[in-house]
C-alpha cells in the first residue's frame, strides 16, 4: 500500500490503514454479496409488488457496497477501483458474513434472511454515523433511511408469514431454524474491529446484541414465533471461510467482467 | 397469491401544498402492506412526498352509463365560468 494519496485519507494513521480496507470489505461485501441474492429474485417473486420491493432492496445495498468498496479501494491507495474489487477478487478474499451468502430458498427464507440482517443492520449504521472517519460516516448516514426501511419491511412480512396460514408459518420457521446459527457471527468482534473501535471509527457490535435481541423478540411475539434456538454458531466468512454457496454466487456475479474484461455497458 | 389479496387505488401527493392524484392501483394483503407496495411501486423515482391509499372496494364510481345526465347539462353552461364574464376597468386586484 502506498502512503497518503487523498484528502480522504487524512486522519487515518497508517499503521490503520490495513485495518480500516479489511473492515471496509466487511462492510462492502455483506451490501454487494446481499445485493447480488436479492437481486436473483428479479421476475421470479410472488407477486408484481414483490418483486419490486425485492428489487428496491437489493439496489439500495448495490448503492452502498458501491460507496463502501470505493472507499476500500482509497484507501488501499493502488491501483484497483470499487469494480476491480466486486469483480476480480476471489472468493478467499471476500470478507462477507455467512448469513449473506445464504440461498436464497423459498420467499420465507429470504425473508428471514433480510429481517435478520436489517435487524442488525439499521442499529449498527445508526452507530457507524458517529465515526471519526468522516467518508464512513457520510456513508452511514445516506445509507440509514435505506436500511430502516428494509428492517421495517421484513419484520412486517415476518409477521405476515409467522402469523398467516400453517403453510407460511412452517416455511418461517424452517427460514428461522436456518438462519439463526448466523446470527452471532454478526455481533463479533476481532483484533481488527477493536482497533478500530478504539480509535472511535467502528462501532462496538457486541455492545448491538442487546438492542438486536430485544427487536427480534417483539416481532417474533407479534408474528406467534417462538423464539429461535440454535446449538453452535457458524462463523468465518470475516476471515474467508466461506459456504460453498458464495463460489457458486460469484461465478454467475463476476463471470462477465473476467471473461470480456473491456465490456462496456 | 396476488388473487387472493384485494385491490388497493394509490394516491401520492407530488410536493407539499398540492393535492393528491391518483396513480394506479396495486395488490396487498393488508393495509400496512399496501403502503409499502404503493411506495416500493409508485415512488422509485421522487413521484411523491404522502401517500394514500383505499381499498378499490370502498370507491363508489358513477355509472358512465348515466354519463348523459351526469355531465352533458354542464355544457350548456358557459357562464358557469369566470371568463364569461367583462371585468369592468375600475375593479382591480383580479
Amino acid at each position: 500500500m502506498s502512503g497518503a494519496t487523498l484528502t480522504a485519507d487524512a486522519g487515518v494513521a497508517d499503521e490503520q490503514r490495513a485495518a480500516l480496507f479489511d473492515y471496509l470489505l466487511r462492510l462492502g461485501d455483506d451490501a454487494l454479496i446481499l445485493s447480488q441474492q436479492l437481486s436473483e429474485w428479479c421476475g421470479h417473486a410472488p407477486v408484481l409488488e414483490v418483486d419490486l420491493s425485492l428489487a428496491n432492496i437489493a439496489l439500495d445495498l448495490l448503492g452502498q457496497s458501491t460507496l463502501l468498496l470505493d472507499a476500500a479501494a482509497k484507501i488501499e491507495g493502488g491501483t484497483r477501483d470499487a469494480d476491480a474489487l466486486a469483480f476480480h477478487r476471489d472468493v478467499l478474499a471476500f470478507r462477507n458474513c455467512l448469513m449473506v451468502e445464504q440461498p436464497n430458498g423459498d420467499f420465507a427464507q429470504t425473508i428471514t434472511r433480510q429481517f435478520l440482517y436489517s435487524a442488525f443492520q439499521a442499529p449498527y449504521f445508526a452507530q457507524l454515523t458517529a465515526s471519526t472517519y468522516t467518508p464512513l460516516a457520510e456513508i452511514a448516514a445516506k445509507a440509514l433511511k435505506e436500511v430502516t426501511y428494509h428492517a421495517d419491511l421484513a419484520a412486517e412480512w415476518v409477521i405476515r408469514l409467522g402469523d398467516g396460514t400453517y403453510e407460511s408459518r412452517q416455511r418461517m420457521l424452517d427460514g428461522l431454524d436456518w438462519h439463526w446459527r448466523f446470527v452471532d457471527e454478526l455481533f463479533d468482534m476481532d483484533a481488527i474491529e477493536s482497533g478500530l473501535a478504539a480509535a472511535g471509527i467502528a462501532p462496538d457490535r457486541a455492545a448491538l446484541r442487546a438492542e438486536f435481541d430485544a427487536k427480534v423478540a417483539q416481532v417474533l411475539s407479534d408474528a406467534t414465533l417462538p423464539a429461535p434456538e440454535y446449538p453452535r454458531a457458524t462463523r468465518g466468512g470475516r476471515v474467508g471461510h466461506h459456504s460453498e454457496h458464495l463460489g457458486h454466487l460469484l461465478a454467475v456475479m463476476q463471470f462477465l467482467p473476467r471473461t470480456y474484461p473491456d465490456a462496456e455497458w | 397469491m396476488s388473487h387472493d389479496w384485494p385491490l388497493w387505488e394509490v394516491f401520492i401527493r407530488s410536493k407539499g401544498g398540492l393535492s393528491h392524484k391518483h396513480v394506479g392501483s396495486i395488490h396487498a394483503p393488508d393495509a400496512e402492506l399496501a403502503l409499502r407496495h404503493a411506495r416500493d411501486t409508485y415512488t422509485r423515482r421522487l413521484e411523491g412526498v404522502s401517500i394514500w391509499i383505499a381499498r378499490s372496494s370502498d370507491i363508489v364510481a358513477s355509472d358512465p352509463a348515466q354519463a348523459g345526465e351526469l355531465f352533458e347539462p354542464a355544457e350548456s353552461k358557459v357562464y358557469r365560468h369566470p371568463t364569461f364574464y367583462d371585468i369592468p376597468d375600475i375593479v382591480k386586484h383580479i
